[in-house]
Order: C-alpha cells, then structure tokens, then sequence
C-alpha cells in the first residue's frame, strides 16, 4: 500500500521536474493542465495531490517559488527548476531510463536467447 | 543531502509552528489555501469557456482537484514532523488524562518511584563494587596470588621471602608485585601529628599498575638499592588535600614518619586507591624501607610472618590455567626447599579488589539483591499494569468513541502507551531523585561511604532510563492491547457497567496473582534476612562483647619499647582491675573475628623434626593474660586460668578450648595432657568453651590460649569488662594509667561497636531486604485495595439489587472482595512455595538463613493475611454501605 504510494510520489515528482525544465516557471494549475496534456489525460490524479508533491520538491531544494501575475491577473505562485533541481532531474531520468530499459529487455528475452 | 535540507526546513516549520498552537493560522496554510483558490479559479474560467454553466464548472473543478482536506493533510505532513506532532498531541493529552484523575496518577508515580529508585540504588551500589574496573593499566590482566590457605585460616597472603621467590621463578607473569596492607605510621609534619594508615609496596608496584602520578613521580625499582635505601612516600589524593591543603609545593619536602625522615615524592591520581575497593590506603610506602616504621617486626626475611598480598600481571597470551600451574610448581619446590614453613598448597588466581574471596560472597549477595529489587518493580509494573487495565475499561466508552470517530486503533494504542511512558517518566525521574537523596545519605555513613562511594555516573543514569522504559512498557502494553482488541460497537451498545466483564476470569486476577506471588516472596526473604540477623545477634560466640570495652593506649614511640614490658604490662592491668566497677582485666594478642587470621602448627610430645607434614593440628592461637577469658566472658569449663606466676622459667602452661582436647584426645581428659606449639613443650591446664574465631559462619575451629608471659610476643589488645559507663571508665582508666605511664592517651572502644563492623554485611542484607519487604508490602496492599475497590465499584449496582432482594452481608461481602481474597490466598501459597524454592538465592544474602523456619512461613502468611485484611477492609465496608434505595434512585 505505502508502496505503491511512493513510487506514484516519486513519479509525479519525475513528471513535474521535466514539466518545469522544458516550459520554465510555471503555476500549480499550469503545471497540473501541462501534465494532463502530456500523459494524454491518461492519467488519473487528483490535481490536488501535486501541491504536497511541490511543497516537498521545494524543501528539497530542487525548485524555488514566489508569487507572480497569473495570465488572468490573479495573484499566484510560480514554481522553476534550481540547478540542484536539474541535477535531480538528469539523475531521475538516468536511473527511470535505467530501469526502463532492463524491464523492456526482459520483456524482450526469448527462451532461446538464453541458451 | 536532499534529506538533510528538507529536514532542516520541516524541523523548522515544526518549530516555528507549535509556538501557534492552531495549525490552521501559520503561513503555510494561508499560501496553500490561496494557491488552492488559484488554482480551482483557473479551472472554473477554463471550464466555463469550454462552455460549462456556472454551477457544472465550479463542480467540475472541485472534483477534478480532490479532496482539499486530504491535500491540506498530505501538505502539512510535509511541511512539518506529523510524527512529532501527533506525539506532542498525545503528550498534552495524557497529560490532561492524568491531571484529571490525580489520585490514581499520584500512586502510580509513587509506585514506579518505590520500584525504580530501589533498582536505582541497588544497581548503583552493583556499579560501584561489581563494574567499576580498578583505576589501574589494563585491569583484567592483573591478578591476586590466593594462597589457599596456610594449614588452616583464611589468609589471602604470603611470606615475602615466599613472593620473592615466587616473583623470581614464575615464567608466565610480566612482573609481580607485593603489598603490604596494615601499615601504619605516625606523621609528624609541622608539629602536627597524625596517625595515618597505608601500604608499604615493592618498588616496582606502581609501574605493574601502571598508575600515573597526579603530581610529582611515584618511586621505581631502580630506586632501590638495599634495605632503607628508598626514603620515600606517594600520598593519596585525599590525604595531600585534606592534611597537606593540596599544597603541590609539598612535593619535594621532607616529612616525619614515626620519627624517620621520608621524602615526599608524589601524589596519587584521585581516582587510585590501592588494590582493595573497601580499604583506602593513605600512603604508598617503599617496603624496602618498612624497617623504619611500624612495630619492630622485621617481615622481609620472615617465611612465617604472612602478610604480603601478591599481585601480578600475566604476560599477554598467558591463560590463568597455565599460570596457576606454573605457580603450583614453584609452591611444590618450595615446600621441599623450607619444609618447616611452606607447606606447598596449590594457589588460586582471583581478580584483587574484593577482598579475596569475600569477593564470591559480595558478587552472590548482589545479584541476590538485584534480582529482588527488580521483583520489586515487577510486582510494581503488575499493580500498574492491573490499575491501567481497569482504567482503559471504564474508558471504554470513550475509545470505542474515538475509534468510531475515525481514530486508527494504532493511534489509540500510542496515546495509552504515552499515558503510560508519561507516567513512567515522572515515577523514574522522582526514583532517580530519591535514590540520588539515599545514596547520598548513605555515603555519609561511615561504613558505607567512606572508602566506597557510591555514585551515580552516566551508566546509572543509563540504567534507570531502562528501567523506566521498560517498566512503561510491561505496564502500558495490558490495557493497549485490550484497546486493540475491544470492538467499538459492543463497548457502544453495552453501557460502562457489564457486569459480566468482571465475573470473567480476566487479566486482570493474573496479575494481581502474579503480583501477590512476588509479594510474598519478597516478605518471606525480608523475613528470613531479619530472622537470620536476630540468630547472628545471638549465636554463640564464646564471649560476651556486652558490657566489655577494648582498650587501646597510644604512647609516643619512645615510650612504647619500654611501656613493653611485662612487669609493666602486670601493673597497668592489675591497676585497671582494682578500679571500682571493674570486674574483669586481661590482655589477647588480638581479639576474635578480627580478619586475617592462620593456624599455627601443633606437634606430639616428642617430636623432633618439625616439618608442616607432621604437625597434628593447627589451631588458632591468641596468647593471653590471665583474666583475659573472665574479661571476655568466655567460661572456663574445666582446670585453671592462667597465672602471672607462669614465666619462661616455669613450665609452659595453656588453655585449650573443647575442640582443640576433643580433636587431640577424644573423650580422655585433657587437663594434664601434652602438645608442642612455637617449639615449646606445653601443658594443658584448663579448658575453654568453643566460640567463633574468625567469622560467623566457620565450623568449630580448634583453639590455643597460652600465656603470653611466656610468649616473646608482648603487644596486645586490654580487653575490661565493667559495669560503669565507657566515658566514666575513660577517665578513671586515665587517671590510673597516668600514675604508671604518664605520658599515656587511652581511647575506649566498646567490643560490641568493634564487631559491629563483622556483622555489617548481615545488617546491610537485612537492612536492603526489609526496606524490599515493606516495598512489597505495600504493593501487595495497594494491588489488593486497588482491585477490591474497583470490583465493588463496578458492582455496585449489582450488589445494591442483591441487597434489596435481601442478601445477607456474608454474601454480599463474598460478591465484593471474595476474588481478591482467592487470589491473596493463591498467590500467598505460590509465592511462599517459591519462596521455599529460592531457598539458594536466600542463603547467599543471609548467615542461616532458612526460609522452611516455620516462624518464617507462619510469619510471611500473617503478614499477607493481615495485608489482606487491610487492604479490602474499605471496600468491603463500602460495599455493605451500598444503599440500594438511593442506588436505584440515582440510575
């Protein structure tokens, strides 16, 4: 159960670090839109679970915040990447790609391959 | 790196936050709730331009974002320490919880105060005597040589020819060095005369030890070059502070010891005193200089004068089996080489510090102590545990509530268990404080504290933190576990009240069981320590200390040789004796069970090779004057005293005690009979009764008495019995010595107060295990009371319905407090039986102790009945108070 929280914790996180690093400083609410767009609104999340997600990235050290003009002239917070943050980002993706790639290779492995 | 940063900003946020006691006003909620409204903002505008009525795009908007209570929750667990706060939630909480039931939280923390600071102290005392290491290099590799024993006694030392020989032949030990430990000199220093005891060491013991000087250097072997050739002397610590005023410049200057000049060359570290953790010496003199202070004894080149404590360290590698052998060997040769003196006995390897072999007894005496004291805190957590079981079930109600309220039943496991860590904290912080006081007084006392304080260090503190927690756990997990296990629903529906919860054999009855039984046990041991300690009181020792007094006289050194004379010595005594109110003077050479003690071989008439193989006996012997045994109240059962008339010119006389003729010349007269002691052929003239010699505990032991005037020993303990009072008798002592020995000091000492310090051990067991026997004591009633109270408390209804359907008292009283009853007499039974089982565990606390004594049994079954009685006294009569027509009338 904590788990599978934690690896959806982490995910979210992964997702929100690159959102950031490719469209620069960004509101919750355009981070949440942007990750819905992306992943083809297949994902399933409550927009609201990202804010804990932010507040921890941030007290991390991986991305800094202040208050700034939303397009709709409401006040809001907007959220960008730290150089520390783009360490983390470039070590995720590392590590995801890692993974990613010796899972597709079992995923590929044939019985015949082994012998 | 990460972690680090962000737990410096949660701590900070944890912090910054508890000063606002709602978490609801910080400025993180305010940021939340705002970029939360920015958010849903968005989404509306973007919803209502996908064409959304108002209504629908504010829906929308809100589901698509979730729950805000969860997000807030899931934010603030981020932004703070949840698990810190929750436990400063529960905290304050049990805190409130405790305050407002005040009298069951003042008698748990008294209880846990008793139990903890009881194990405080004894763990305490275990920590000063038993874990402590000697303040030397390396402790474990330093051993005492225990000589067995020398034809009979109780020596832990040896001849010092013998220690050279030993320290010269072994091949399994770095170096050795010898002690002698019952030195004693006068120092003169700025006209101040003191009188000071020490060791006088080998040259080379400080650097065995490797102990470092706190000032100055100590003294080496090299400095040694012969017989008084190294006039020096170390100071303790507490004797450079207290007489020489911590003054460093003393160091390098000269002091008087009995009237020779020795330079002090140093200063001993505080933490160092000697071998022995019981005897603190004052000074450390070179033994190559022992000819110049003390009685004229010469005991370097003595193999009979026994009083070197040998000590050695292995060299590495060096098991103590090869080590004793190797010792056992050179013991073989020796007694071959000096037949007369050595008798070759296999030797023993032990670690120094607790007096030999009175170290066994010690160790077994304080584990003894300890595994009672930590059944006091059992019995403790028991009653507790019992108390918290009962509480958690008339809050029942209350946690059903919380749970269905949504409380997890682990979060309503941790608020009871922090009830009771709280609890636990205060009881182990009030036991700390009060062992703190206790030891305190304790070190005062002189017996006690003098050379061995006890303190309490980090690894006490240590200790009573283990206890608490520990105890907090035994006694808070009961009444968790039943919140674990209650189900909300039933506690809900069924009102506080069920009477059948009690009817039931609970948990509960267990512990109060359990706690009975340890109770018992606990009376039973206190019992017997106290009964044993009347027999010791009153076992027969072969003499009267009542009503006796030990006389010492101090004469200035130049006086002394002549004063000892025994045309002198008659005069003084005869005077003393014709002072009214005196009944009885005679002079021993020492008096009994006074430590160190060692037979002296005994011939046949007509021996004439005097090898230790063929002595007969070898008895204690204590050369006495006449009405040496009127003095000391030991009846003459058979022949004569003594007599001033017997002299080196007359034939040599003696007393013997029964065991001596009993073991010499079975059931034929003794009184004329023959035997050699110190060479002398000598004559059986009386017979005394058996007594103790050396301690409390030895079997009849065979015993000599022959005329000191016919001894070349002269000095001696005057030994007075009178009916006067010791400080009239000290003034009329001094007023008839004076007339004989002007310059003569006399100090009294009553033989009782003297022996007081033999029987120390027993006082102190039955001091420790009366103090654990009142502690049970009380436990056992509160458990009682406690448990009765609450039965009659639940039942009260029950009970007032039997009453008005006409039950009669008998059977009322059966209702309330028959359980507890059951269960005293169960536990009563299971506790004396085990009581009888831990017999072994008794007899190492207690000279004689026996715990199948019937006065012992009947007593510790009067005892918990009448605990009994006491304790379900009030609730008995509260319940034959019940009223049922108010009763029902309330509800």
């Amino acid at each position: 159960m904590k788990q599978k929280k934690d690896v959806q914790q982490g995910t979210l996180a992964l997702m929100l670090l690159k959102t950031l690093d490719m469209l620069g400083p960004l509101h919750g609410y355009g981070i949440a839109r942007r990750i819905e767009q992306i992943s083809g609104d297949l994902l399933s999340v409550n927009q609201g679970t990202l804010y804990p997600v932010l507040l921890r990235l941030e007290q991390e050290g991986a991305i800094a915040s202040e208050w700034g003009p939303s397009e709709n002239n409401r006040r809001a917070r907007f959220y960008r990447l730290t150089r520390a943050g783009h360490k983390l980002l470039e070590a995720e993706k590392r590590d995801w790609e890692q993974t990613a790639a010796i899972i597709a290779r079992f995923f590929d492995a044939k019985a015949g391959d082994l012998a | 790196m990460r972690a680090l940063h962000r737990l410096r900003t949660r701590l900070r946020n944890f912090t910054t936050r508890s000063r606002g006691d709602q978490p609801g006003d910080a400025r993180g909620d305010a940021r939340l709730r705002e970029e939360m409204e920015a958010h849903m903002a968005a989404q509306t505008e973007e919803n209502l331009r996908a064409g959304m009525t108002a209504e629908q795009a504010r829906r929308h908007a809100r589901l698509k974002f979730g729950s805000v209570e969860v997000v807030r929750e899931d934010y603030h667990a981020e932004r703070g320490l949840p698990f810190l706060e929750s436990l400063m939630f529960d905290v304050r909480y049990a805190l409130r919880v405790l305050r407002k039931s005040p009298a069951f939280s003042i008698v748990a923390v008294i209880t846990l105060m008793l139990g903890i600071g009881a194990n405080v102290v004894v763990f305490g005392v275990f920590n000063a005597i038993l874990l402590r290491p000697l303040a030397v290099n390396d402790p474990q590799s330093l051993y005492q040589l225990r000589h067995k024993m020398w034809t009979t006694g109780k020596l832990l030392t040896h001849s010092y020819p013998a220690f050279e020989d030993y320290r010269r032949r072994n091949s399994t030990f770095s170096g050795m060095a010898g002690v002698y430990g019952y030195s004693g000199v006068e120092l003169n220093w700025q006209n101040a005369v003191s009188e000071l005891t020490g060791d006088e060491v080998t040259s080379n013991y400080f650097d065995l030890l490797g102990v470092q000087p706190e000032v100055g250097r100590f003294f080496h072997a090299a400095d040694e070059h012969g017989p008084g050739s190294v006039p020096y002397v170390v100071l303790s610590d507490t004797l450079w502070r207290n007489t020489f005023h911590g003054d460093r410049s003393v160091v390098g200057t000269t002091v008087e010891l009995d009237e020779h000049p020795f330079a002090v060359v140093g200063v001993a570290p505080a933490e160092f005193h000697g071998m022995e953790r019981f005897v603190w010496p004052q000074y450390w003199l070179p033994m190559a200089n022992e000819g110049q202070v003390g009685p004229g004894s010469d005991y370097l080149h003595s193999r009979t004068a026994i009083n070197v404590t040998v000590i050695g360290r292995l060299k590495p590698g060096v098991t103590v089996q090869q080590a004793t052998e190797d010792l056992n060997a050179i013991a073989a040769q020796l007694a071959k080489e000096y037949p007369e003196t050595d008798d070759g006995q296999s030797l023993r390897l032990i670690h120094p510090g607790l007096m030999g072999d009175a170290g066994d007894v010690i160790r077994d005496f304080l584990w003894s102590v300890s595994a009672l004291a930590l059944l006091v805190l059992a019995a403790a957590c028991a009653n507790l545990a019992s108390l918290f079981a009962a509480r958690a079930a008339d809050r029942s109600r209350e946690l059903a509530l919380r749970v269905a309220l949504g409380s997890s039943r682990r979060r309503l496991m941790r608020q009871l268990l922090t009830e009771a860590l709280m609890l636990s904290l205060f009881g182990g912080a009030a036991g700390l404080l009060g062992a703190e006081l206790l030891l305190g007084v304790l070190n005062r006392w002189y017996r006690f504290g003098g050379p061995l304080a006890v303190s309490l260090d980090a690894r006490v503190y240590v200790a009573g933190l283990v206890f608490t927690l520990s105890s907090a756990l035994l006694f808070g997990i009961v009444p968790a576990r039943q919140a674990w296990q209650s189900s909300p629903l039933q506690s809900l529906k069924n009102g506080p009240s069920e009477s059948t919860h009690v009817r039931r054999f609970a948990l509960r009855d267990l512990l109060l069981g359990v706690q009975i039984a340890i109770c018992t046990l606990l009376v039973t041991a206190s019992l017997v320590a106290v009964r044993g300690l009347g027999r010791a009181l009153h076992a027969p020792m072969g003499f009267q200390p009542q009503g006796a007094m030990l006389v010492d006289m101090d004469l200035p050194r130049a006086d002394r040789e002549a004063a000892d004379t025994l045309e002198k010595r008659k005069a003084m005594i005869e005077a003393m004796r014709s002072i009214p109110g005196v009944t009885a003077v005679g002079t021993v050479s020492r008096t009994p069970m006074t430590g160190g003690m060692h037979g002296i071989p005994i011939f046949q008439p007509g021996t004439t090779d005097f090898r230790i193989v063929n002595a007969v006996l070898a008895p204690y012997v204590f050369p006495m004057s006449p009405g040496y045994l009127e003095a000391a109240g030991t009846r003459l059962l058979d022949g004569r005293d003594l007599r001033w008339q017997d002299t080196t010119k007359t034939p040599y006389v003696a007393v013997v005690n029964e065991t001596f003729a009993h073991k010499m010349w079975g059931q034929s007269p003794a009184i004329g009979q023959h035997f050699i002691v110190y060479g002398h052929l000598t004559e059986v003239v009386g017979i005394a009764e058996d007594g103790k010699y050396h301690d409390m505990q030895e079997s009849p032991q065979p015993v000599v008495y022959p005329a000191l005037s016919q001894s070349d020993t002269s000095e001696g303990v005057i030994v007075v019995r009178s009916r006067r009072t010791p400080s009239e008798l000290t003034a009329a002592l001094q007023g008839t010595l004076r007339s004989i020995e002007p310059n003569v000091v006399i100090t009294l000492q009553s033989w009782s107060d003297s022996l007081a310090d033999m029987l120390f051990p027993a006082q102190a067991a039955t001091v420790a295990l009366g103090v654990m026997g009142l502690l049970a004591a009380m436990l056992a009633i509160t458990g009682i009371f406690g448990m009765a109270a609450y039965t009659v408390s639940r039942r009260k209804k029950e009970l007032g319905i039997r009453m008005a359907l006409g039950a009669r008292n008998s059977q009322v009283m059966r209702a309330a407090v028959g359980r507890p009853m059951v269960l005293l007499g169960v536990g009563s039974v299971l506790g004396l039986l085990a009581g009888i089982l831990a017999s072994r565990l008794l007899q190492h606390l207690v000279y004689q102790a026996n715990p199948r004594d019937p006065v012992v049994v009947g007593g510790a079954v009067l005892t918990m009945a009448l605990l009994g009685i006491a304790a379900s006294a009030i609730p008995a009569r509260r319940a034959l108070a019940v009223d049922p027509s108010n009763l029902m009338r309330e509800e």
